[in-house]
């Protein structure tokens, strides 16, 4: 059951990244280029996603358990410290350097554009080599 | 041109409340965070119990994407030449594992719960990505 959701989370996510027009990285890239052709659809993107979020979570705060697991899993303690922000930095390079973050890219494969899946396969090669060099 | 310009704008919300959608569902039944990189990358490490849903994840990702294409069509233009591609490729997922966490992970469910640190790094990774942005085109690269 859990995986039928995932799946349905992965297809609902799927449709808003390409309806939201992130899925096209020029428009990524026109939020970046701050100082030039200036594009803010992100920033209502992100408004979107964050009032509905943040509301869900808020409201599942008051579960004592997920509808179909045993626990809440909130990848334990996040610390601000070098490798958070260093790791920001090198994904942020990447993310300007083409306009492609990992979502995006991962649905641009199933609307067949040769370019993401060249990407996803650079960047499963990054996430192994850090993987590698980190452990 | 503005009225473009709104539709874009409308289209952004609505996408972004089905991104807050899929998460909420997630978070909800599962209990578990939507955060692209880490779900990907985690597929790429020893099989254990949450290999099976972070498979569906990201399968889902690509089906949707397939079936959405066949009825309409998507338009994604994208200049970059593949040896571009291949290094912004390499710095995201180096950078994601590193930092742990992408635009979904730190930029939506982390300041959605208000971490503190996915509020620094969506800060600092959107900062750098203007810098580079502007740098490639000062440069002209």
């Amino acid at each position: 059951m859990p995986i039928v959701i995932s799946f349905l989370s992965g297809l609902i996510m799927a449709a808003g990244l390409i309806i939201s027009g992130m899925t096209n990285p020029q428009k990524v890239i026109g939020f970046l280029d701050l100082f030039g052709n200036f594009d803010p659809t992100l920033v209502f993107v992100m408004t979107g996603a964050l009032l509905v979020t943040a509301t869900g979570y808020c409201l599942i705060g008051k579960c004592k358990k997920p509808v179909l697991c045993d626990s809440f899993n909130t990848f334990s303690e996040q610390k601000i410290d070098a490798p958070l922000v260093l790791g920001a930095v090198v994904f942020g390079m990447g993310w300007g350097w083409a306009g492609f973050c990992p979502g995006p890219a991962i649905v641009g494969i199933g609307l067949g554009l040769s370019k993401a899946i060249i990407f996803v396969c650079a960047m499963l090669t990054g996430m192994f080599l850090a993987k590698k060099i980190l452990k | 041109m503005w009225g473009e310009m709104n539709i874009s704008y409308a289209h952004g919300f609505l996408g972004g409340m089905l991104i807050g959608l899929a998460a909420v569902l997630l978070y909800w039944f599962n209990g578990r965070i939507m955060g692209v990189s880490g779900i990907t990358s985690r597929l790429l490490a020893k099989p254990d119990q949450d290999t099976s849903w972070r498979a569906a994840f990201v399968i889902a990702l690509i089906a949707g994407g397939f079936v959405y294409q066949l009825k309409w069509p998507v338009i994604a233009v994208i200049n970059t030449t593949e040896y571009d591609l291949i290094i912004a490729g390499l710095l995201v997922g180096f950078g994601t594992v590193l930092g742990n966490g992408c635009t979904s992970g730190h930029g939506i469910c982390g300041i959605a719960r208000r971490s503190k640190p996915s509020l620094v790094a969506t800060f600092v990774f959107m900062v750098t990505g203007i810098f580079v942005v502007w740098l490639k085109r000062m440069v002209g690269i």
